[in-house]
């Protein structure tokens, strides 16, 4: 005695945000029906939990259907098996591509293959992200770093262009793809205290200055890259340690720059040539890819 | 004569992987019509090909136009094997046919496959350049209309109303020809999708031929089904009702489509048949032509069409064709000639072979009495149709069962039987079938040459909207008073008289005299299969009321099987209409409208499913409570039991007259106090003695007939017992009050019914979500009783409309119209229950009587202090987005639960086109207020910018995805509210079959048919759509056969769909010339709300 086929197919599909957040977060359709017992979905309209039941069914059925149109968000617009409003649309996808900032921190800088996806066990249970979830974000790191790779122009533009993200969101990915595609080391110890959102600055900050696109306005190139011409240059760089005058006229160029702009202005200014020092023999040794990938580590540790 | 069918294929996209090696496809496309075959290109390694093809032509006969569909196949070519089918699409392009529906059909439609869904898109262009045809003997009748809609069109008026049309055709099906054994599942479905939608075209075409010998130009109320018979055959039937319609000029609209009629020679002659055909011109043709041979005759070469249309244009010039004017007409004839009139009708009707309408609502005027519901059932065993082209015997079985129809109609002293319906359910080789309608008596106006006013009921829907104060009564009475009927019949309860000799009723009946009119007679129930007229006076509200039971068959094969099934079917009738009469009462109703009774027959069990919308009618007396009495009064407890009983059953009615609102005036109705107090008082004599006033048990006029033709009639009266007694000795009365009390009431805010509308709402929002949900219960280890399976049914409904309220609690106050329920038993434990229904939303302020009052003051009030009113939720709005992009920024708190300020775009929708109404009153009283106005006008477009600015930066993305996608509504009513429908663009009627053989991948059962369900209705749209239309009215799942076996990892579903594709446009978008300020100020309001 048991209902062996429970189904709701409406004209329109309406997307209700909090299941939608329940599944994209892994739960169980059997979690996810405790979640909204426990905040009071029973109250609403006299629900029974059969109700609750069938309703999360539907909706999680849904939302696995949609999810295949997910994969390449422009699908969503012009697909003809929901008729979703274009405002749900926009929360479908945003809600789909966002993610964790701890876990996209554990996986920042790691190369984004099936090996890594063997750790995501690891990651979940350190995270306490539910693994399910855990593969989704980490699938669309993938997906998102398999299309734009190869793509010429600004990254951050690419990724909103593709996946019709909203801009805080791409810069996110931007970051994401940046430091996996330049493997950056982020996990060692040292470094455990910078949280995603440093990380994401820094990378903001290295493909606004540094990469191809950075230098050459041309769109040669992609902003994926950092510029070897530039890295090279970085040798000259040797001088603002080694001509006194030339460090002076840094320090001072520097200083004019920062005054009241920095908490430990005062710190700074007293210890300026040592930093400098050891921030020049960073730079001048990017040539190699190793040291590129230790930039964060050299700066925690030497800087 | 030949047509020309040319059709274009432009692109696809979203196409499937068909090679693996490389991730691409290589596709090219085969286009068929009839025998003939093009193909395109193929457009190498990709999944979005551009073919762009040249215009393949196709030179036809209209005939095969009408039948075949446009079959395109896209494939996927491959240099060494055969060449792999990706999908088809077929397109019906029988609405190009009709010079007033669609001219072109262009746009994207899902390649469907019947083996993996839809796989990918395809964009094809299909025009036909018809040449008239002038053979009078041609087999084709392209230029009929059908809709599907069971009223008089929106945008027609009806000029006449010829009566009912049918036909039936069958074949063998495909399914179960020996070569199904050898071909894949797919060319079998594949062979099936086609067969079914060749027969439904020529169905359609026969029809249509049968109309214009009529003389009609249109056929309303098309109803087409399909009988698996599995081993013996497959058969499509149909029937409508054939008018002549005439559409209604408009400004909106070209006007070439005024009088469409004049287009073409062929027209011409439906034209002539006037004169001949339509038996009810009584004034100016003397005698009326015999109507006899005329569903059936073919067409003689004898008959001089010239001599004829000659003939009948004089006479044509004769009748006043001026719309209001013929009102007025009739109304000179009053007095002693209306008795005359109406017996002219009546004859004129009684010579029509069946006089059956498949409408269920009327232009005002044309129904005059309602009789009650007749309805036939007849159990026959199948046998193979020997002969496809004469399929005499399916024809001989609904013959046989029409006749009864109209005895049953004739005894109920009508000349008619409106609201018209045959059904089927067939169980191997045992088949029921049904037909059912309401024995009327209707006025000859639409007989002859009356005119009618669709749009009249449109505004009249639409007035209490705008239109202040008036009590709604008073409103109909004064709308149908000015129309000129009140001679004909008395204002708002004339359907309501009794149509039959009060001295010698057909069945025992108590009658009263009408409480509106105190007049004329009513009865003190009324069954309907109609919808509630529009000009009927109720009180309070209505509400959805169903009979569910359950009966246990023991298992049997052939004639003993039908006959175990004969004897069964009067017990379930029976009882099926005792729950309903209960249910009513508990209502405190006294009408049932659009009843529905669904008997379905399986393996080892009997389903009956009785729908209906119960309301008060205010002409008919106020139903008694219901009275619960134990056979042998003697234990102490057992009568503290049945006084427990009985005082649940009072409060439940009191309740429920709260509920719905039902406060009749008190001095027509009886005190229901007092009332119960003679009832409690009779108690003692009610048992076993016989009363003296034996109360009226039934409206249901209906007989059985079993395949050895015996007809057995039943009094469904309850003998001498009284109505509102229930004895609860038996089980049965214990079941009876036991599933009286465990429905379940609506949850706050909601109200259902299955007529087009609800009774005591009219003002819809234009919020509506079309819906089909789908159950199928596994009875196993269930105890096979009666209770048992009872209960299991009941819970089964229930649990489904509850499951229903539930996910449609975002558009609350609103109300589920349409409630159309379908049971099935597939297999041996198994039931099934779909439902298809649509869910509207009303503005609860205004459903107040009073409320109105207030609204407008608050109105009013908005608008004098609208600088205040109006920017103070404009700048929450400002606040709420901006703290949506802050916390956006602060990404660290986005992976906990979300901020509250995105939590209100859940229901969105509702709200916008909730407040946009609110705006757009707002501004209709701004504009009557005149100068005042301006300052609301003003700074309702100052505010606009902001939410604009905000909506596009929130959906800046969508710019880059290039061509969305149109949206369709979807709508099992004929209308859409708020909305005016401009033009029809041709009937929709699909069929698909799904199969897999992958059931678990496909996430089970659930999963399949979920997907299947939504793939129906992306190709159902994406058809409106490539048509030109934006919306399907009167859409209906006609059938949905779902197969499975789990074991095997199979399962497979046919769907067949109907509706009519429109086109409308939004009321304000007709009045106002810029309502783009007012919807972005919508949003304005509504986030303000929501925050």
């Amino acid at each position: 005695m048991s209902m062996e086929l429970d189904v709701f197919v409406g004209n329109t599909t309406i997307i209700y945000e909090e299941v939608y957040q329940l599944w994209l977060d892994g739960y169980s359709v059997n979690d996810a029906v405790k979640m909204r017992k426990e905040n009071g979905a029973l109250s609403e309209c006299e629900a029974s939990d059969d109700v609750l039941q069938s309703d999360t069914m539907d909706q999680y059925r849904t939302f696995q259907m949609c999810e295949r149109l997910l994969y390449s968000p422009s699908k969503l617009a012009n697909q003809l098996l929901f008729q979703i409003p274009a405002h749900s649309q926009t929360m479908l996808i945003e809600r789909y591509y966002e993610f964790d900032h701890n876990f996209a921190r554990e996986v920042l800088g790691k190369k984004l293959s099936k090996g890594t996806k063997k750790e995501l066990d690891d990651i979940s249970l350190k995270t306490g992200i539910a693994l399910r979830s855990c593969r989704r974000q980490f699938d669309n790191f993938r997906r998102v770093f398999k299309v734009v790779e190869e793509q010429r122009g600004p990254l951050v533009e690419n990724v909103q262009h593709h996946f019709l993200l909203s801009e805080s969101l791409a810069k996110d990915y931007a970051a994401v793809v940046f430091f996996a595609n330049s493997r950056f080391e982020t996990g060692k110890r040292k470094l455990q205290y910078l949280s995603f959102q440093d990380f994401a600055f820094c990378a903001g900050q290295l493909i606004s200055y540094w990469t191809v696109g950075a230098v050459d306005n041309m769109m040669e190139d992609m902003d994926v890259d950092l510029e070897k011409e530039f890295l090279h240059d970085l040798k000259e760089l040797k001088v603002l340690v080694n001509d006194k005058d030339l460090l002076d006229q840094h320090k001072s160029l520097v200083c004019f720059q920062l005054r009241e702009k920095i908490r430990v202005f005062t710190e700074m200014e007293a210890n300026f040539k040592n930093l400098s020092r050891a921030l020049i023999n960073i730079a001048t040794k990017l040539i190699n890819t190793k040291d590129v990938r230790d930039l964060f580590i050299d700066l925690v540790e030497k800087g | 004569m030949p047509g020309k069918l040319k059709a274009k294929i432009v692109a696809g996209r979203h196409l499937p992987v068909m090679d693996r090696a490389s991730d691409l496809t290589d596709a090219f496309v085969e286009v068929k019509f009839g025998n003939t075959t093009f193909k395109t290109d193929v457009c190498p390694k990709s999944l979005n090909p551009q073919w762009n093809s040249e215009w393949f032509k196709f030179e036809v006969d209209d005939e095969d136009l009408q039948d075949e569909p446009l079959q395109i196949t896209v494939l996927d070519h491959d240099t060494y094997s055969a060449n792999d089918a990706i999908g088809k699409v077929y397109i019906d392009i029988d609405p190009l046919l009709c010079s007033e529906a669609a001219t072109v059909i262009s746009g994207w439609f899902p390649i469907y496959d019947t083996i993996h869904g839809i796989r990918g898109e395809i964009n094809v262009l299909v025009k036909v350049d018809l040449f008239n045809d002038l053979n009078r003997f041609r087999q084709s009748s392209c230029g009929v209309k059908f809709f599907c809609t069971t009223s008089v069109p929106r945008c027609y008026r009806a000029v006449l109303v010829h009566g009912f049309v049918e036909e039936l055709v069958v074949n063998e099906d495909p399914e179960y020809q020996w070569i199904d054994r050898i071909r894949t599942p797919r060319a079998s479905n594949e062979a099936r999708q086609r067969l079914i939608s060749l027969m439904s075209g020529e169905l359609q075409r026969k029809i249509g031929l049968k109309v214009l010998e009529m003389g009609g130009n249109a056929v309303v109320g098309y109803l087409q089904c399909f009988d698996l018979e599995g081993e013996s055959g497959l058969v499509v039937r149909a029937i409508g009702t054939a008018c002549t319609l005439d559409k209604i000029s408009n400004t909106h609209t070209s006007a070439s489509a005024t009088n469409p009629c004049n287009s073409s020679p062929s027209k011409d002659m439906k034209e002539a048949g006037f004169g001949e055909e339509t038996p009810g011109v009584p004034l100016s043709s003397g005698p009326p032509t015999p109507l006899r041979a005329q569903t059936f005759s073919s067409f003689s070469p004898s008959k001089s069409y010239s001599r004829q249309s000659s003939s009948s244009d004089t006479e044509l010039s004769l009748t006043p064709k001026t719309g209001m004017g013929s009102g007025g007409s009739a109304g000179k004839e009053a007095g002693p000639l209306k008795a005359l009139l109406r017996q002219q009708t009546q004859s004129a009707l009684e010579q029509r072979e069946f006089p059956f309408f498949t409408l269920t609502s009327f232009p005002p005027g044309f129904l005059l009495h309602v009789g009650g519901v007749v309805s036939a059932r007849s159990v026959k065993l199948l046998d193979r149709i020997h002969n496809p082209d004469e399929p005499e015997t399916r024809d001989a079985w609904w013959e046989e069962i029409r006749q009864e129809i109209k005895s049953h109609a004739k005894a109920l002293g009508c000349h008619a039987v409106v609201g018209y319906s045959e059904s089927t359910s067939i169980c191997e080789e045992v088949c029921i079938l049904s037909a059912s309608g309401t024995a009327a008596i209707l006025s000859s106006r639409f007989m002859q040459d009356g005119t009618l006013d669709t749009e009249h009921r449109l505004s009249r829907q639409q007035a209490p909207v705008f239109t202040s104060g008036a009590e709604k009564g008073e409103g109909d009475m004064g709308s149908s008073a000015s129309l000129g009927f009140e001679d004909l019949m008395p204002p708002g309860c004339g359907f309501c008289h009794i149509p039959y000799d009060e001295l010698n009723m057909p069945f025992p009946a108590q009658l009263t005299y009408c409480h509106c009119c105190r007049r004329y007679k009513v009865p003190d129930v009324l069954f309907t299969t109609i919808d509630l007229p529009t000009e009927a006076n109720i009180t309070g509200k209505g509400c959805l009321i169903q009979a569910r039971l359950c009966r246990t068959k023991k298992k049997a094969q052939g004639e003993g099987n039908a006959t175990a099934i004969s004897n069964l079917l009067p017990f379930l009738e029976y009882e099926l209409h005792t729950q309903l009469m209960n249910k009513l009462k508990l209502r405190s109703m006294n009408a049932l409208f659009g009843l529905r009774i669904q008997i379905s027959v399986g393996e080892n069990m009997l389903l009956g499913l009785a729908s209906a919308t119960g309301v008060y009618l205010t002409a008919l007396p106020s139903p008694g409570g219901i009275q619960i009495a134990g056979k042998a009064p003697s234990d102490i407890t057992y009568e503290q039991h049945i006084s427990n009983m009985q005082k649940k059953i009072n409060d439940t009615i009191v309740r429920n007259k709260e509920l719905y609102e039902i406060n009749p005036p008190k001095i027509f109705t009886l005190d229901p106090e007092a009332f119960r107090c003679i009832n409690t008082e009779l108690v003692e004599e009610v048992i076993g003695s016989p009363i003296p006033e034996p109360r009226q048990r039934s409206r249901l006029f209906r007989s059985h007939s079993e395949s050895s033709d015996e007809v057995s009639e039943l009094d469904l009266s309850h003998g001498k017992k009284d109505a509102f007694v229930l004895e609860i000795d038996d089980t049965d009365a214990v079941e009876d009050i036991h599933s009286l009390l465990t429905d379940a009431p609506t949850p706050p805010g909601f109200y259902s019914c299955n007529t087009e509308i609800m009774p005591g709402i009219y003002n819809w929002t234009s919020a509506l979500q079309m819906f089909t949900s789908v159950r199928v219960f596994r009875l196993s280890n269930v105890n096979v009783t009666n209770q048992g399976l009872n209960k299991v049914f009941n819970d089964l409904c229930e649990n489904l409309l509850k499951s229903l309220y539930f996910k449609l609690r975002s558009m609350v106050p609103c109300c589920l119209c349409h409630l159309n329920f379908t049971v099935a038993v597939p297999e041996d434990e198994l039931i099934q229950v779909a439902v298809t229904a649509v869910a509207m939303s009303f503005d609860k302020e205004q459903s107040l009587e009073n409320g109105r009052q207030i609204v407008d003051k608050t109105l009013m009030k908005a608008i004098t202090e609208n600088e205040e009113q109006l920017q103070f939720p404009l700048e929450l709005t400002a606040e709420s987005s901006s703290s949506a992009f802050c916390s956006a920024k602060g990404l660290s708190e986005v992976s906990g639960p979300l901020p509250s300020a995105r939590a209100p775009s859940v229901d969105y929708s509702s709200f916008t086109d909730r407040c946009s109404s609110w705006i757009e009153q707002l501004r209709l009283k701004a504009h009557t207020i005149r100068r005042g106005s301006i300052k609301t006008m003003s700074s309702l477009e100052k505010a606009s910018p902001l939410p604009e600015g905000r909506s596009r930066s929130l959906r800046s993305n969508r710019s880059y995805a290039g061509g969305s996608v149109a949206v369709v509504k979807m709508t099992p009513l004929s209308f859409l509210p708020g909305t005016k429908i401009i033009k029809y663009l041709g009937i929709i009627n699909m069929f698909f079959i799904r199969e897999t053989t992958s059931l678990r991948e496909e996430g089970g059962v659930s999963g399949f048919l979920h997907s299947f369900i939504a793939e129906v209705f992306a190709m159902v749209r994406a058809h409106v759509a490539a048509l030109g239309g934006n919306a399907v009215v009167s859409y209906s799942m006609k059938e949905c056969v779902f197969m499975e076996n789990p074991n095997k990892n199979q399962a497979q579903c046919l769907i067949n769909v109907s509706g009519d594709a429109v086109i409308f446009v939004r009321e304000s978008e007709i009045e106002a010339a810029t309502p783009q300020p007012h919807s972005a100020s919508a949003h304005t309001s509504s986030s303000g709300e929501g925050t």
